[in-house]
Parts: C-alpha cells; sequence; structure tokens
C-alpha cells in the first residue's frame, strides 16, 4: 500500500517534470523567435544592433504592441476584434486633427470611444451576437468616422505628444522600455491581480465563472473596455512617431495584432493568453515586417509573402511543441 | 418563517417546468444539520433539478425554500454561498487555463488584494492534503494538464474550503465518478469525519453500494417526485433498486455469463502492455468480454489506445485480427462531436458503408441512427437533433450506438459508464452480452468492480503492467484490490 502510493508519486513527479519542461519551452517559443530574427539581422547587417539602430527598427513597434495588447483582452474572453486596426486609424486621426486643436474635445471624443468598445461588450454579451459580424461591422463605422473626420491625408500631432514619443533615455532605445514597460503592467494587471484572475477565467469555463457568483457580462465590458483603451493609446503612440494622420492608417493593425497575440502564445479559444508573449510577439513582427527583409533584399513586391513565410513557420513550431506536450 | 425549525434547507412542493417538460412536480426535500442525505435516481429523474435549485442556480416555478429557517423569496447562487451551500456538479466547473489556485480564488471573493495567490494555495493545499492524503497536486498546476480524477479531486476539495462566508451544506453530485477505489475511499470517509462535525452533506451516486454506506437517510426519486424518503438502515440494494424502478438483473447476468462457455473460438487480440517485462499476454478471442481492473490511470486505457493503433498499423507485440472500434469514457472530449446532430455522431465510425457514390447518404445515415435508437432505447423525439440535447447517459448510448453500429469485430471500452445511471447500465450490459453471443469481442476497462461481473476474465493493472489474471469464477472484490495494491510484481 505504502509502496503503490510511492511507486504513484515518483510516476507523477517525472511526468509533471516532462510536462514542465515542455511548457517552459512553450513559453520560451516567444523569445527564442524574437531572438532568431534578431540574430539573423545581426548577421546581415551588424550595424543595425545599436542604439540608434534599435530605436529606428521598433519605431513603429510600439503602436503594434499596444494593439496586440487590445487584441489580447478581446481574445482571452474568447472573442475576436476585426475593428482594432480601423478603430487605431480613428484615433489617430481624431489625435491628429481635434486633441490638438481643441484638446478637451479630443478627450471626451476619445473617451467616448472607449465607452462604445465598453457597449460593444455588453451587446455581444447580452445578444449572444458572434464577435466577429459585430466587429466587422464597427470595422466600417470606424474607417467612416475617420475618413469625416480627416478626409485627406494630414493633420498634425500635438505637441506634447510629439515629445514623448522622440524622448531618448540613455544607453537602452525608447522602444525597448516602453515594450518592457507596457508588458510588465498589463502581465501584472492580467496574469497577477485577484481580478484578472476572473478576466481569465470567462475566456476558460464562463459557465464555471457565471455558477460562482461572477458577471459574465461585467468582466465582458471590462475586456472590451480594455481593449478600447489600448486601442487609443495605439493610436496616439502611432501618430506621435508618424507625426501626421490618414484614416487608412491602422488597416493593417488587425491582422498584425491577431498574429502578435498567437505568436505570443495565446490562443483563440480558452482564455489561454500572455501579456509578455504578445509584446514580444508583436516586436518579432515589427522586426520581421520590413527591417529584416529589407536586409535579406528581399524586393519590396515579395516582402508581404515572405513575412507571411515567417508567420507559419514560427505557428508550426508552435504546434509541434504543444503537440510534443500532449 | 417556520417556528422551531432547525434544517439548514427544505423545500416544500418545489416545481418547475422546461417547456412541456415536467421536470419536478411538487417535491419536498429537506436536509438537517450533522446529516449526510443520499438521494438516488435514474437519470432524468429530476436529480440535479432539485440540486440546482437547492444550489441556487434554478428557482423553482412554484413551492418554497426555506434556509436555516427563514424564507427566502430572492435565492441565488451568491445568496446559497452567503448561507453556507455549495456544489460540487456534475460536469466539471474548473477553469482548465488557470491554475489550481486560481481556480479556488474563483470561488472565493474575499481572497483578495495583496497576498491572496499565497493564501489561496494554502487553502487549497490544507484541504487537499486532509482529504486525500498522498495526491501529489500542487496549487500550481494548470487545471488542463491534471487528469480527470485529479481534476475532480480538486473540484471537491474546493467546495470545502472556508474563507469569510459559512459552510454548512455540501451537494457532491457523483463526486466520485472518476476517481478510483482508493480516492474515493479517501473522499467518503471524509464526508463521513465532515457530518460528523455537524455540518451535512448531499450524496448524489449511481454507485448504490456507496450511498447505503454512507448516507444516514436516502430519498428516492422517479419521474420528478420523491417516491420513497427513509432511512439508510431501512434500505438494502435490493429495496432501492426496486425503488427506483430498474429490475434487479445482477443474478440474471452472472448465471449467463457462467452459461455461456465460450469453446474453441478464433483468437481476436493477443496484447503485451509496454512495460510488461514477464511473459503475460492480454488474450482476447471472439465472443468474450474482456475486464480490465485495478486503480484509475495504471495502463489501462493506454494498452486500449495502443489496441486501436495496432488495427490500422501494425505494432510491435500486439496482434490484431478483426477491425476494431472505440468507445471513449470521457466522452466531453474524446466522444462526441459537439456540433453535429445524434444520427451524424453515431454514422461516423461507418461513413464506408453509409456512401451512396462520393457523398453520405443522408437517408441511410436516418436509417441507421432509427435502428439504433430503437434497439438501445436513445431517448429523444428526433435524431436530427444536437447531441448536446440529450442526458449523458443518452450520449454515452448514442457512442454505444456508434461502436455497434459499425463494421467492428472488437469494440474496446474505456471505462464507458462513468456517471451512467443504473437503468442505462443494465440495458447496455445486456448490449454487450448479446453482441459477444454473435461472435463480437469486447475490452472492457472499468473502475467499478460490479461491471467486471458481466465479463468472461479479468487481467488486473498496476504501472502499466498486467499483475493478475482472474477467470470470472475467481473474481472477488478483494481479489482485485490485493493485486491493485499488492508490492509491484
Amino acid at each position: 500500500m505504502t509502496a503503490a502510493s510511492l511507486d504513484t508519486t515518483a510516476k507523477t513527479s517525472a511526468e509533471r517534470g516532462a510536462l514542465a519542461r515542455a511548457r517552459l519551452l512553450r513559453g520560451l517559443l516567444p523569445a527564442l523567435s524574437l531572438a532568431l530574427v534578431l540574430l539573423a539581422i545581426a548577421w546581415l547587417n551588424p550595424r543595425a544592433i545599436s542604439y540608434f539602430g534599435f530605436s529606428l527598427m521598433l519605431n513603429l513597434a510600439i503602436p503594434i504592441a499596444l494593439a496586440t495588447i487590445a487584441q489580447m483582452f478581446v481574445i482571452a474572453g474568447n472573442e475576436l476584434d476585426l475593428s482594432i486596426g480601423t478603430f487605431v486609424g480613428f484615433v489617430g486621426c481624431v489625435t491628429a486633427t481635434w486633441l490638438k486643436d481643441a484638446p478637451l474635445v479630443g478627450v471626451v471624443i476619445l473617451l467616448g470611444s472607449i465607452g462604445v468598445y465598453a457597449l460593444l461588450g455588453a451587446l455581444i454579451h447580452l445578444r449572444n451576437l458572434p464577435s466577429i459580424v459585430v466587429t466587422l461591422g464597427m470595422s466600417f463605422v470606424w474607417q467612416g468616422l475617420a475618413i469625416l473626420v480627416l478626409p485627406k491625408p494630414g493633420g498634425k500631432a500635438p505637441d506634447w505628444l510629439l515629445a514623448f514619443m522622440a524622448f531618448k533615455p540613455p544607453f537602452v532605445p525608447f522602444p525597448i522600455i516602453a515594450a518592457l514597460l507596457i508588458g510588465l503592467i498589463v502581465h501584472f494587471g492580467l496574469m497577477r491581480t485577484s481580478y484578472g484572475v476572473i478576466l481569465r477565467g470567462s475566456g476558460g469555463n464562463p459557465a464555471a465563472l457565471g455558477r460562482a457568483g461572477w458577471s459574465l457580462l461585467k468582466t465582458k465590458i471590462v475586456l472590451f473596455a480594455l481593449a478600447g483603451l489600448f486601442g487609443v493609446l495605439s493610436g496616439m503612440a502611432l501618430i506621435g512617431i508618424t507625426t501626421s494622420a490618414d484614416a487608412n492608417i491602422g488597416n493593417g493593425y488587425t491582422l498584425l495584432a491577431i498574429a502578435g497575440v498567437i505568436l505570443g502564445g495565446g490562443e483563440f479559444v480558452g482564455g489561454r493568453v500572455s501579456p509578455i508573449g504578445a509584446v514580444i510577439g508583436a516586436l518579432t513582427l515589427a522586426l520581421a515586417a520590413s527591417p529584416l527583409l529589407t536586409f535579406m533584399h528581399i524586393p519590396p513586391d515579395w516582402q508581404v509573402a515572405a513575412n507571411g513565410a515567417i508567420l507559419i513557420i514560427v505557428l508550426a513550431a508552435r504546434v509541434l511543441i504543444s503537440r510534443r506536450e500532449r | 418563517m417556520v417556528a422551531g425549525n432547525a434544517d439548514i434547507i427544505r423545500l416544500n412542493g418545489a416545481e418547475k417546468h422546461f417547456g412541456a417538460v415536467r421536470a419536478l412536480g411538487g417535491v419536498d426535500f429537506h436536509v438537517g444539520p450533522g446529516e449526510c442525505v443520499g438521494l438516488v435516481g435514474h437519470n432524468g429523474a429530476g436529480k440535479s433539478t432539485l440540486m440546482h435549485m437547492v444550489a441556487g442556480t434554478l428557482m423553482p416555478d412554484s413551492g418554497q425554500i426555506g434556509v436555516h429557517g427563514g424564507i427566502e423569496d430572492n435565492y441565488s447562487v451568491s445568496r446559497a454561498q452567503q448561507l453556507g451551500i455549495r456544489c460540487v456538479f456534475q460536469e466539471l466547473s474548473l477553469c482548465p487555463n488557470l491554475s489550481v489556485a486560481e481556480n479556488t480564488r474563483i470561488n472565493h471573493a474575499s481572497l483578495r488584494g495583496f497576498g491572496w495567490r499565497r493564501k489561496a494555495a494554502e487553502l487549497i493545499a490544507a484541504k487537499l492534503d486532509e482529504i486525500f492524503p498522498g495526491h501529489s497536486i500542487s496549487a500550481g498546476d494548470i487545471v488542463g494538464d491534471l487528469s480527470i480524477g485529479r481534476r475532480q479531486m480538486v473540484e471537491v476539495a474546493r467546495a470545502f474550503t472556508v474563507t469569510q462566508d459559512r459552510l454548512d451544506l455540501v451537494i457532491l453530485d457523483e463526486p466520485t465518478s472518476s476517481l478510483d477505489a482508493h480516492t474515493a475511499g479517501q473522499l467518503l470517509a471524509f464526508v463521513r469525519r465532515f457530518v460528523a462535525g455537524g455540518k451535512s452533506c448531499i450524496l448524489i451516486s449511481h454507485v448504490l453500494g456507496e450511498v447505503l454506506r454512507n448516507a444516514d437517510r436516502i430519498v428516492v426519486m422517479r419521474d420528478g417526485k420523491v417516491v420513497v424518503a427513509d432511512a439508510a438502515g431501512a434500505f438494502d440494494r435490493d429495496r432501492l433498486v426496486t425503488a427506483m424502478g430498474g429490475a434487479e438483473a445482477r443474478q440474471k447476468i452472472a448465471a449467463e455469463v457462467a452459461a455461456a462457455k465460450p469453446g474453441a473460438s478464433p483468437l481476436r487480440v493477443r496484447a503485451r502492455p509496454a512495460g510488461q517485462k514477464d511473459g503475460t499476454d492480454l488474450v482476447a478471442c471472439a465472443g468474450e468480454v474482456i475486464g480490465l481492473a485495478g486503480l484509475a490511470g495504471h495502463g489501462q486505457t493506454d494498452l486500449l489506445l495502443a489496441i486501436f493503433g495496432a488495427a490500422s498499423r501494425t505494432k510491435a507485440g500486439i496482434e490484431v485480427t478483426a477491425p476494431v472500434a472505440l468507445v471513449a469514457g470521457d466522452r466531453q472530449s474524446d466522444g462526441i462531436f459537439p456540433q453535429w446532430s445524434i444520427a451524424q455522431n453515431i454514422g461516423i465510425r461507418s461513413l464506408a458503408r453509409l456512401r451512396t457514390g462520393l457523398l453520405i447518404s443522408p437517408q441511410s445515415e436516418a436509417e441507421l441512427a432509427a435502428f439504433w435508437q430503437k434497439k438501445i432505447g436513445i431517448r429523444t423525439p428526433d435524431m436530427n437533433n444536437n447531441i448536446l440535447s440529450l442526458s449523458g447517459g443518452n450520449q454515452q448510448k448514442a457512442l454505444f450506438a456508434r461502436a455497434l453500429g459499425s463494421d467492428a469485430g472488437i469494440v474496446l471500452m474505456d471505462d464507458p459508464m462513468r456517471g451512467v445511471d443504473i437503468g442505462t447500465k443494465l440495458e447496455v450490459y445486456e448490449l454487450v452480452r448479446e453482441e459477444a453471443r454473435r461472435g463480437r469481442t469486447f475490452l472492457w476497462y472499468t473502475t467499478e468492480t460490479e461491471e467486471l461481473d458481466n465479463c468472461d476474465h479479468i487481467y488486473v493493472f498496476k504501472n502499466g503492467r498486467i499483475v493478475a489474471n482472474l477467470r470470472r469464477d475467481e473474481l472477488t472484490e478483494e481479489k482485485i484490490i490485493q493485486s491493485s495494491f499488492g508490492d509491484a510484481a
């Protein structure tokens, strides 16, 4: 009897060790893919690995990382946001016009747009609508509003925003510090706090959460409002870098954000997401998107396809590792 | 206000209708302090509906709910929690993406603020140690990585954790369905200690012996009504089964098994577990029902899956001479296609036969489904309904129909009767015997010793090896427990 229980303990601890290793490997995969892209860049163009090089290459990584985090909140609740790209574009247009000319109106509009996101969450939960349909519809609404605000490219970012995005800290480039901060803050909020557990639980087993007395309406509203908040931050950061706006400026962000979440170890259903992984995924995409391919002398015509190929390779590696875990 | 009422909960004349279906028709039910109430009845007898009312997840259409002597007009889950009533539901209600400690947090709104992770981890670890000594579950484990048995242990332990709310009554709905005999014994012993401490339990189980041995009072339900309620000592197995309305078919089966001695029949399976060092093989011939016994998770499922794999691809040490079908044990994750209809779920194993040209013929699919609906008694108005519209027992019947309706000469059963009511079980046992007489071979892994009565030959597993090899007439519960717990052979 004692021998039996000792036996099973030994067996399960070995099993658990193997599982833990596989999970560690999966957790490290986003970091590994980022390291791989960095190595390739260093090999192709050693001069790029410098303070100035990183500042330049990772310039657009901050808005991508923020949009990815926005998407991650939605995915954590088993939904998908197809409107985040045009939403970022809309925020950009508001930032380059109202926020500079009439800051108060601008702030009200941006806060209101976060409120719209919260309402969308409520609508999706109450009417049990597929989020893909609702957000696809909203993507056209945001696009239309962006064109209304800024019919042709132009506008100018507020000076304080320009100054903030041009901040040059000593030794470590600003985008890297910003990415670290974003990742750590969201990690703490979603992975370590007691309400973060409830938010992730709403993606893992909503029925169980409801039975334990939690409001699923509230979790969905909070998740969508957070997505709206980070969408606003993403749009503002983007305009702080580009200095002027265009109604189509964020369109590519929808798919980049989804890919960033998945690249960072998240899954479409089941509430399995990782904020730090998502930020790393966004950085990897930002680097692989153009600097790497330019250094590889891949003509611009082929860059989009090459980008897709990189995505497929990394995601395939993830599937292989998860399969070994079973 | 009912004066002098010391009951923890009392339902008077509770009624519930779902559309045209009457789930509960005027039930009176109460639980006093310091008692363990056993609740038995077929699937669909109304047990779950009644328990959902006690737990606050469903409101009765009419009737009263009183808790601790006061009438509750706005009873709800959170109100039940405040009043010290918890429920472990039959479907697992843990979040697979969260850790054991985080899942504990979900049930305790007061676990918050600085240091909540440590508090939650200590709370659940202490309770697991208390109920299941030697459990080898860590509070940091992600629930999705745990086996189904361990998940059930976590879920049970979580229901008994206490923070700021009181705890008076825990409803255990099939708490042992995924546990092996050893951990089930630990849990039931804990329930007795819990009750001895003045708290109360409602125990729902299809294993009648468990209820008879552990309950103080037994309530029998049938067709949405309480038919008998009496002290546990006043019942024996026969009286319970009669009250539930199931015919006692056990002796009949045993007699039949004894009568149908298989003669020399062709070999169907010869398999050796991967970890087997001596030359012991598992041998199954046509027309035999072979039982795989032992504690849960000791290599029985692995061997079944190896045999299943060997049917399509040759494997060393395993010989299979007929097509194979598998009836999965964890029906939600390995068995059913949740988006599909009942008929589609049954037809999937027989697509080759259901084809006309390149397409599946809906007509032959419907015929196959209708045949098995009649034969196995799947209770549904329409086989084109979604499979999830069926109760758990009927879903399992559909999975049996999938395997038995196929061309498979060998049927592997991976503990398929988990949480299935006794009426359904007896029907399926009968069917298995009948199919075996027609020459089909069954390999049947089960954690319920009673089911082994249906087998011609039993192999007991321990640590991935066969440690005992018993004929039907040599089988006793003691022998199985002895070999399961004995020193490794």
